[in-house]
């Protein structure tokens, strides 16, 4: 395959999983502030910062109110990081690709991006939110479905889902990253009101709540959140989570090549010091800093696959 | 549906009743609703849509993706009509590869006197990189889509050869698919010839055309410029049809004395490179040394024999327009019979008395650019105003030996569906032509563009056109 091809699967799937994970961010948002109204603009703030566009926002609005952040968020394609921006330029990569993606698959991330045209082309009055973002978590539930139930499990498969965890790691561990501190067990043992609603953002930004509870009861405790976020391997968005799938689809592509990739190394070397540390061990260490030595690797380890499979020369 | 009576229709002929051809659609279309017929329009533009079948316009924004429209009223040819133009294009086509053979070597037909020295060598087509080099099988054009219209029952003619790199043929296949999902029954009523096969022959075309170099089973790819170009949709379409790498010159470079491709393991070897990049952009060290969408030294490699380009550089110098004005003469050269196909008659307006003429009867022809495309740059007489008709005869006067002119072609009409019913509306037909060291094949079908406005002659997409599915009836 094309090196080119593969960075184009690969920077497609990393912008429709991160266009995914705005959306839920927006969706968190949105929840918290209908709800607990004191609070909005602080947690309307850490969004944007767990975005990473905190400049970008102040250049474009004076206040974090519900309206510019949706907008902001959602709508805005004068910077790159809206949903809109984001389809926009995972269909880009698509065409760039199309010779890849079965037809199924290219269909659907075109009417993904016609339908979200359409539907963001006017700003969103609240009562029009739930069933936007309903439209846009279908949309793309609509990509994957026919990503996995209509492509062969080949290299291709297998750059589309680097792709993928590369991209959900960073924001699960951004969303940490932000949000570290109403974590910490020193803030208090058992929540303020206030502490609650930071921990139940946590769980929805990551769609998570009911998983959640799930495995550890209806209290949300900081500790066993943190737990559930970096180290379950059950749960679908969690740290382990993203560092199991990224080893096993370098492992394919070792397989499929017969040559072990520096990158599968590094992973590999990732994953097992990762084994070794406890949620425990974590805080005792300061949760801050692991969250940000985990985004620093992830990015080095992003920075290697493009080398090891030739994506840009 | 009412005929304008100045022209040939190909479904009604003169009014009288409908021609042959069109009987079993015609008894279909008598039982069909107009409503469910608009209904299906509408469900055409969706499929199109969704697939992303989409063409960009120079001039608009990189994002603007237009479609271009689809007429569901489909144009029919039958078998004879057909055979007798297959006939006359593999003869053209045969001659057009034999001229650029004798042009690039011992240059018989400009020692006979039969074709003027000055137009080659002063010609911006000709490439003299490619004197003396013979391709694979001495075939230079392999793709071509001869453009041709019709103005009477058996008067077919030439308007263009395109045997440099001519675009549309996901159109003839993709107009071919929405017919078979939107109106399946006539299909099993009407016996019409498949186009399905293009592709494979294509491939097949491709991979017979390799260098001396390559072993094994070829590797074929399509150099497209990129995403923005107005025909990324058919460099992605056919390389998805063929199975074969879609690169950019990005994704080349020589190694080894190869021209090689970038994958995800190294560097791999290309035999055949089916480019739909022109000539000037191909190879930055020897054209255009700005260009970012060729391969540098990609001439070089072609030239030893390390990589087989399609169609051949400097294949322009064939169906350049004051080239084609002695078309006639080039076929009866090289085939030794009189050309079966006409041409339409041209006025060179390099030459002063039919540069004279020319201006004198402005208002009749249709002037167009010697190295014009796309239906840019070009003159109807008839449907230009008094003030466009005195700038373009200030341009003509300028520079007479950029254009040539042409009496106004009555062109056939097709009907179209318009909101009003049944229109008539003028088409022209672009056969797609394969052509490999083991034959030429023409694919039964073709590219039918219309003009949708009324009264227009003009049938290119970028100035309104719309296409319609071509069908060739089995005998």
């Amino acid at each position: 395959m094309l090196g080119k091809t593969a960075g184009g699967l690969y920077w497609m799937f990393r912008y429709l999983e991160r266009s995914e994970n705005t959306a839920r961010l927006a969706e968190a948002g949105f929840r918290i502030a209908l709800t607990h109204s004191s609070v909005a603009e602080d947690e309307w703030k850490s969004i944007i910062s767990t975005t990473g566009q905190k400049k970008a926002f102040t250049e474009r609005h004076d206040s974090y109110t519900s309206e510019n952040v949706v907008d902001f968020l959602l709508r805005d394609t004068s910077h790159p990081a809206s949903v809109m921006s984001m389809i926009e330029a995972a269909r880009s990569n698509a065409r760039l690709v199309r010779t890849a993606l079965t037809r199924e698959v290219w269909e659907a991330t075109n009417e993904c991006c016609i339908t979200l045209r359409t539907l963001l082309a006017q700003p969103l009055p609240d009562r029009d939110l739930p069933a936007a973002l309903r439209t846009i978590r279908q949309q793309s539930a609509l990509v994957r479905g026919a990503l996995h139930g209509t492509m062969l499990r080949n290299e291709i498969f297998n750059f589309a889902r680097l792709g993928t965890f590369i991209e959900r790691a960073e924001s699960t561990a951004r969303i940490l990253d932000v949000k570290y501190y109403v974590l910490l067990p020193s803030v208090s043992f058992v929540g303020s009101s206030l502490d609650t609603v930071q921990w139940e953002t946590i769980l929805r930004s990551v769609s998570a709540a009911t998983a959640y509870r799930q495995v550890h009861g209806s209290d949300p405790a900081p500790l066993n959140i943190a737990d559930f976020l970096i180290f379950d391997r059950r749960m679908p968005r969690s740290l382990a989570f993203c560092r199991s799938q990224i080893n096993e689809n370098l492992a394919y592509l070792a397989a499929d090549y017969g040559v072990r990739s520096p990158s599968l190394n590094l992973s590999e070397a990732m994953s097992t010091r990762m084994g070794e540390q406890s949620i425990d061990g974590v805080f005792e260490q300061g949760l801050h800093q692991f969250i940000q030595d985990f985004i620093r690797e992830n990015n080095t380890l992003g920075q290697k696959i493009e080398e090891d499979f030739r994506f840009n020369g | 549906m009412k005929t304008d009576s100045r022209f040939f229709d190909e479904m009604y002929g003169d009014g009288s009743g409908q021609r042959p051809p069109y009987a079993e659609y015609g008894a279909w279309l008598d039982g069909e609703d107009v409503q469910r017929l608009h209904r299906m329009s509408g469900e055409a533009e969706t499929f199109f849509r969704r697939t992303g079948i989409t063409f960009n316009v120079y001039g608009e924004p990189a994002a603007a993706e237009r479609l271009i429209p689809f007429d569901v009223v489909p144009r029919i040819i039958a078998a004879r009509e057909w055979d007798r133009l297959v006939k006359g294009i593999e003869q053209r086509v045969r001659a057009i590869n034999a001229f650029l053979h004798d042009i690039y070597h011992q240059q018989e037909i400009i020692k006979a006197g039969r074709v003027p020295a000055e137009l080659i060598a002063r010609n911006e087509a000709y490439l003299p990189e490619m004197a003396g080099f013979s391709p694979p099988g001495n075939i230079y054009t392999h793709i071509v889509g001869t453009d041709l219209v019709r103005t009477g029952p058996d008067e077919f003619f030439v308007l263009e050869d395109n045997a440099r790199t001519p675009s549309g043929v996901s159109y003839m296949l993709e107009n071919r698919e929405t017919m078979l999902q939107l109106f399946p029954e006539l299909f099993s009523r009407i016996p019409v010839k498949g186009v399905q096969t293009y592709p494979a022959t294509l491939h097949r075309a491709l991979c017979a055309s390799a260098p001396r170099m390559a072993s094994g089973e070829p590797v074929v790819a399509i150099l497209t410029p990129g995403i923005h170009n107005s025909a990324y949709y058919e460099h992605s379409f056919l390389a998805d049809q063929m199975g074969v790498h879609l690169v950019e010159g990005q994704d080349l470079r020589i190694v080894d004395g190869r021209v090689a491709m970038r994958t995800t393991r190294g560097y791999t070897p290309i035999d055949v490179l089916y480019r739909r990049i022109d000539d000037e952009y191909l190879d930055p060290l020897t054209f255009n040394p700005d260009s970012l969408l060729g391969v540098p030294g990609i001439m070089d490699i072609y030239r030893a024999g390390g990589i087989t380009i399609t169609n051949a550089p400097g294949t322009g110098i064939a169906d350049d327009k004051a080239i084609y004005s002695y078309m006639p003469e080039i076929v009866e050269f090289y085939t030794g019979q009189p050309a079966l196909l006409k041409n339409v008659e041209t006025y060179r307006c390099s030459e002063p008395d039919m540069l004279a003429y020319v201006l004198e009867n402005l208002a009749e022809l249709v002037v167009k650019e010697v190295h014009g495309s796309g239906g840019y740059g070009m003159l109807v007489g008839p449907a230009a105003s008094k003030a466009e008709l005195e700038a373009f005869e200030a341009k003509l006067r300028a520079r007479p030996g950029n254009y040539i002119a042409q009496p106004t072609l009555a062109l056939s009409t097709v009907p179209i569906l318009s909101k009003e019913g049944l229109a008539p509306r003028h088409v022209d037909l672009r056969p797609y032509v394969i052509v490999s060291p083991k034959g030429i094949e023409v694919t039964p079908g073709g590219l039918t563009r219309v003009a949708l406005k009324e009264g227009s002659l003009v049938v290119n997409s970028s100035q309104g056109g719309g296409t319609k599915d071509t069908w060739v009836l089995e005998d």
